[in-house]
């Protein structure tokens, strides 16, 4: 009988100005950009069509553009029943980038005009909503706050769930941004691989391996 | 009126982060719910912020911002008939 | 097979410092929804269910100085501390592990006016959950959820997760958000608050109320540390999104009725937990806002439990963010305790379009299973089954 482990189908890395999907830098831009400029650079040179995009605060932003690209011409909805996609979640700041300007908008009191599109933002799980809107998935989901990218905690939590069978697949990893600091790393985790060749097992070393990676 | 109307349309696509629009694109007779630009309950909230904060005119239930919003020129009468002075 | 059991519990709210305290005044019909009058918090004034801001620090000079510890760590330290004096579980061991659940933690750093003595680096939610792991010598750094309001049954349903496949044997659950100037004026800015206490379900509903405050609930494997009494166990659940809007709830219930279906499918599915499928009764969410209670009241029919008694706390303590999940799960186990069903304070007339069965008044009622559903920003539901 062949011996079964869950395996990483691929990760997406948008990280210094760069985003790479597996072993491709499929992009970069210029590093002087602020991040949100960068963002809608990958946006218009991936050609998305998302016009939501722009309403987004920058974490969603960070987030939606790494699932895209991490899910595109993967057929998740082929694969996996609606339910069967998980999407987990870290970070360290949470939404503290929104909330600094949910915060600018109330702290004059002549000036007081708190916005409900910036509020929305402001908590991290959001970034799980546009996701979930975007591929229509109804899968279990969590955000969770670390202070650094745990790849133990991430892999026990992730593979617990694949082992009793509330996800089949699971989307998760780093989404991370305050202010100028961003980094986004995704992985699409299986239970049963939906590929044959270039199998990475599920394994914190795996997660680390390319967690680290730096161009 | 029609200033109104343009400059309305200006502070829509700003508010609403409406970028890959112009404001040629807007028709000012069309619904701006539902249908025409189809926008959310997030997106009326957020003119009902623009009409307080650069107008200075306060709705005061939803279903007068339902009246209100049905489009820009909608708007742009209410602001006309309400503006002090 | 490995079981998580409900060992101890602790409230702190408007009501009262423990969960006893609380549940007498539900018992009395007492809201602690207040109208305020604190230019800090709001320019005009609000309704609200605030603790009280003399007595926490109070509570707090038991363990340590107030001063050097923000009112959202002295909640979850308070109520972990109450919660834990009836156990014996190794607090300091590998095998016990703490998840706080939190929409904001201390957010009302960021508003320097009022003065903050607090750094910014406390904003950081793991920065206050490792000042937590060591008040408390946790061997472990805590896990942090922060998933909007279904936070609390997250953070529960996470525990009793991390129980059953063996990874921990103790799990310490705080759930804890304060009102603050922050969430009251966004809450404000989407129109969604209410003028008086407010109404779940009620046909003249018209928002929500804020509340602050913390819960905890103590988990454990080991049969020994349950008390006197019936063995509570908090059993299978899962969380679902809408997949439709990221504030407003889905026109079908969508995302709350496979979180139900799917839930009691995992129960009926064992030997062990099968009882759980059949629900006596429900804890809903029932933030009296016009489309949750709506949605919710779809779901609910749509998952066939339009007959099963259900009510909800909002009325008595506000919508207490992150705390809600596991506060209101708390009340569902003393429910449990004493078959008990407390009444929906604040509902007279049915306003949602599906028939559900509101509870109104408090009424004796063999209770052996209880429902917890939550539903938040971000589509977010969650469904999570306790059991005698």
């Amino acid at each position: 009988m062949m011996e079964h482990t869950s395996i990483i189908h691929d990760y997406c890395l948008i990280r210094d100005h760069q985003v790479i999907r597996g072993d491709q830098v499929l992009y970069t831009g210029d590093k002087s950009m602020p991040p949100a400029s960068f963002f809608t650079e990958i946006y218009r040179h991936f050609g998305m069509n998302y016009p939501k995009f722009y309403k987004m605060d920058n974490l969603c932003k960070l987030g939606f553009l790494a699932a895209e690209i991490l899910l595109k011409d993967k057929n998740l909805q082929q694969s996996y029943a609606p339910y069967a996609t998980g999407i987990i979640l870290y970070n360290a700041s949470s939404s503290l980038d929104t909330d600094r300007n949910h915060q600018n908008s109330i702290t004059d009191r002549t000036a007081y005009y708190p916005s409900p599109s910036v509020f929305v933002y402001t908590l991290a799980n959001i970034v799980i909503g546009e996701i979930c809107i975007r591929h229509k998935l109804y899968g279990e989901s969590t955000f969770f706050i670390e202070r650094e990218f745990d790849a133990e905690r991430l892999y026990t939590y992730v593979q617990q769930l694949l082992d009793d069978n509330l996800v089949e697949s699971c989307i998760t990893g780093w989404i991370e941004l305050d202010g100028d600091r961003y980094d986004g790393v995704l992985y699409l985790v299986e239970k049963s691989p939906s590929v044959t060749n270039g199998i990475v097992n599920f394994e914190p070393g795996k997660l680390t391996e390319i967690y680290s990676r730096r161009s | 009126m029609e200033q109104l109307i343009a400059k309305l349309k200006n502070e829509i696509i700003e508010v609403l982060n409406l970028s890959e629009m112009a404001p040629n694109d807007i028709d000012e007779n069309a619904p701006l719910f539902v249908e025409g630009l189809g926008l959310d309950s997030i997106d009326a909230l957020e003119l009902i912020v623009l009409l307080e904060k650069n107008y200075g005119l306060k709705l005061g239930t939803a279903e007068e911002g339902k009246k209100v919003l049905r489009s820009v020129r909608s708007m742009a009468e209410f602001i006309t008939e309400n503006k002090k002075g | 097979m490995r079981q998580a059991f409900v060992i101890s519990d602790n409230i702190i709210t408007s009501l009262g410092f423990t969960t006893e305290e609380n549940a007498a005044a539900l018992k009395s019909g007492r809201t602690g929804i207040e109208m305020h009058d604190d230019l800090r918090l709001a320019p005009s004034p609000f309704w609200a269910s605030l603790v009280d801001s003399r007595a926490l620090p109070d509570h707090f000079l038991e363990y340590e100085d107030p001063e050097q510890f923000t009112r959202f760590e002295q909640m979850v330290i308070c109520s972990v501390k109450e919660a834990l004096k009836n156990t014996s579980i190794p607090v300091s061991s590998e095998r016990t592990l703490f998840i706080l659940s939190t929409t904001k933690g201390n957010v009302e750093i960021l508003d320097r006016k009022s003065g903050s003595r607090f750094n910014e680096d406390r904003l950081y939610l793991w920065n206050s959950a490792l000042l937590l792991q060591q008040f408390f010598k946790l061997y472990h750094k805590p896990v942090v959820v922060s998933n909007a309001c279904v936070s609390g049954v997250l953070a529960i349903m996470i525990g009793a997760r991390y129980i059953r496949s063996g990874e921990y044997d103790h799990v310490i659950v705080t759930g804890a958000d304060l009102v603050t100037e922050f969430v009251i004026s966004g809450f404000n800015s989407f129109l969604s608050l209410c003028s008086g206490p407010c109404k779940p379900f009620d046909k003249d509903r018209q928002g929500l109320s804020l509340g602050e405050g913390a819960g905890t609930v103590v988990l454990s494997s080991d049969r020994k540390q349950v008390g006197e009494g019936e063995m509570i166990i908090a059993g299978p659940g899962i969380s679902s999104n809408d997949a439709n809007h990221i504030s407003g709830p889905s026109r079908t219930g969508e995302g709350l009725y496979i979180a139900i279906q799917r839930t009691q499918e995992i129960a009926a599915d064992d030997n062990l937990l099968r009882k759980a499928a059949s629900v006596d009764y429900i804890s809903a969410h029932g933030t009296a806002t016009p489309y949750n209670d709506e949605m919710e009241s779809i779901a609910l029919t749509r998952a066939g439990l339009q007959h099963i008694p259900v009510n909800s706390f909002k009325g008595y303590w506000g919508h207490t963010l992150g705390a809600a999940g596991v506060i209101e799960s708390i009340a569902g186990i003393y429910s449990m305790r004493h078959n008990l069903l407390f009444g929906t304070l604040g509902f007279h007339t049915p306003g949602v379009s599906h028939p559900i069965h509101v509870i109104r008044e408090a009424r004796e009622i063999r209770t052996d299973t209880f429902l917890k559903i939550a539903s938040g920003f971000g589509g977010s539901n969650a469904a999570l089954l306790f059991y005698k």
